[in-house]
């Protein structure tokens, strides 16, 4: 049976309308199902007070979010001008030859390797033979090693969009490249360097599975960057696998939406701001 | 400090950092390699890749149920979730009033950033005693469980990138189309998703990269026994499953073993990335 194309319109169109609608349902109802369970169960207390651990559901985040501080700030410390540093590097001065190719491609190839081979490396590697044992250091290391392709790759495409007519003004006027780089392209590409940076703290806030295998997963308050710990995400995995506290964990992952929507916030606001103080607005 | 001594500086800086940067990524690969030789060597490749028995109690090492297993899972969500994601992308791109677009298009892209445990713990919750209920056997953790949380999970990647790729077909290409009088899914189906197949594409196996390396999630809905995944209401394994459940109690072989596991998995991704990659440059 062939139909008019009058009858495909309105049958493709519905269809069309249902998987919007259906994907968007879906979506809508995971995220307000986990914020009006969690958020019934977020008090002060219940941020202020450690979890117990073990097969107890009791107590509260604040020995996670503690810890997911101290991994967040470990991990950007080093990051950061790792990632720019060899972004600067790709994009201005790396030679157009083989070898450069060799690196932009095994970058492009391990930002997308799973999260979980990333913990298995860091695992022999920084807690076995390095010693660091179970430790927040162990975890933040390991994760830089999982955002370091990522953040390398959103630098060089913020930076490879400021055209070369600016950087050739720079040199015109007699600026050496370095000058250049730091006085012209740096600021230019602001706007996305530092979106980069906020999706890299916002996928260590998400992440699970590589932490999971190096920070040992202790609920006690973290004192220093050797003690082992959880975070946030971690504690939800631990609270639904191992006791029968899933409104905390609810309340938990709740906690955690509303860090994620804050930042998607704060890159929106950043981007729009940044953008307009460039273009003189 | 002269100007230029501090130009030829920092070109050697910026130089350095690439190279660890570089560096730590090659040793990772290396590394990996290393580790699982062992296994390699005492056990062979094809009795780890081929062996349907996981007993490290026994020394036995084979992983094909889990290789089943994460392939099988990542087959039905993304059966379940491309036709959704496309639908949804083109309704986004081409067919929602620009108002609903404004509140779509963010709540979307806030999705791809919602930790994966946050996705386990509601398939958990929700999902897991509905399937419990309706097959009657077990606790509801099952591939099928695995399958739907893991399609929810990509169904945003897949959409947000898509919608990108169909937003980018110039508007001429759309307006001729519709001045010859094609209706509007014509053009669509035509003209835009033609033009936009590669980004599409580009997207699926970024989706199925996902789905692949997704551990903690599937951890919690799977049930995690490494048997053969042939039946849609009971536990099975995935790779990653695997290495997050066993890697803190082993020892010897049987952590060489894990991270042979994790080879596989590093071989496999490293496949579905390439040809992604190569999907996305022709794209561009």
């Amino acid at each position: 049976m062939r139909l008019s194309p009058k009858s495909t319109q309105r049958l493709s169109w519905k269809l069309i309308w249902a998987a919007g609608i259906i994907t968007v349902l879906i979506l809508v109802f995971l995220v307000s199902y986990v914020l009006t369970k969690g958020l019934a169960v977020i008090s002060p207390e219940f941020l202020l007070t450690p979890p117990e651990g073990g097969l107890s559901g009791a107590g509260g985040i604040s020995s996670c979010i503690v810890a997911t501080l101290w991994l967040i700030a470990i991990t950007m410390a080093i990051l950061t001008p790792l990632g720019i540093g060899a972004a600067i590097y790709l994009t201005e001065y790396a030679p157009d030859n083989r070898f450069t190719h060799f690196i932009r491609y095994s970058v492009e190839l391990l930002a997308g390797v799973p999260s979980i081979v990333f913990g298995l490396f860091g695992f022999a590697i920084f807690v076995l033979v390095l010693h660091f044992n179970y430790s927040i250091l162990a975890g933040a290391l390991t994760l830089i090693c999982l955002l370091l392709p990522f953040l390398v790759r959103s630098t060089e495409e913020a930076m490879r969009a400021i055209p070369l007519s600016q950087r050739e003004a720079a040199l015109a006027l007699g600026a050496t490249k370095w000058q250049t780089v730091v006085h012209v392209v740096l600021p230019a590409a602001l706007p996305g360097i530092v979106t980069g940076i906020i999706l890299c703290v916002g996928g260590a806030i998400a992440e699970s599975a590589c932490l999971y295998v190096t920070m040992g997963g202790s609920a006690a308050m973290p004192t220093s960057f050797l003690s082992g710990g959880r975070t946030l995400a971690v504690h939800v995995f631990y609270l639904a696998m191992e006791t029968n506290a899933l409104d905390k964990a609810l309340a938990t992952g709740a906690v955690l939406i509303l860090i994620i929507l804050m930042l998607n916030l704060i890159t929106k606001w950043l981007s729009r701001h940044l953008q307009a103080k460039m273009e003189g607005g | 400090m002269s100007r230029y001594f501090i130009d030829r500086i920092s070109k050697r800086g910026v130089f350095t950092l690439a190279m660890v940067a570089f560096l730590i990524l090659v040793f990772v690969a290396v590394f990996m390699l290393r580790e699982s030789l062992p296994a390699l060597s005492k056990i062979g490749l094809g009795n780890i890749l081929l062996g349907v028995k996981w007993y490290p109690s026994h020394d036995s090492f084979g992983i094909l149920t889990m290789v089943a297993g994460s392939l099988v899972v990542t087959l039905l969500a993304l059966a379940m979730a491309v036709p959704l994601a496309i639908g949804c992308a083109i309704f986004l791109a081409e067919v929602a009033p620009p108002r609903i677009r404004r509140i779509t298009r963010p709540a979307v892209e806030l999705l791809v950033g919602i930790p994966s445990v946050v996705y386990g713990l509601v398939g958990m919750i929700v999902l897991c005693p509905l399937i419990a209920r309706f097959s009657g056997i077990g606790s509801g953790s099952s591939v099928l469980a695995a399958a739907i949380v893991l399609a929810i999970m990509v169904l945003p990647t897949i959409t947000s990138i898509s919608e990108d790729s169909i937003r980018a077909v110039p508007a001429q290409y759309k307006e001729g189309a519709l001045a010859l009088g094609a209706t509007p899914w014509q053009t669509i189906r035509h003209v835009i998703l033609p033009a936009a197949h590669r980004g599409i594409i580009a997207a699926i196996v970024l989706g199925t990269g996902r789905a692949i390396g997704e551990t903690m999630a599937m951890v919690m809905v799977i049930g995690n026994s490494p048997v053969f995944p042939t039946n849609l209401f009971a536990p099975a394994r995935t790779l990653t499953g695997n290495i997050a459940v066993e890697i803190a109690a082993a020892t010897g072989l049987h952590e060489s073993a894990l991270f042979t596991t994790g080879l596989v998995l590093f071989i496999v991704i490293m496949i579905i990335n390439s040809f992604g990659l190569i999907a996305y440059r022709r794209a561009k």
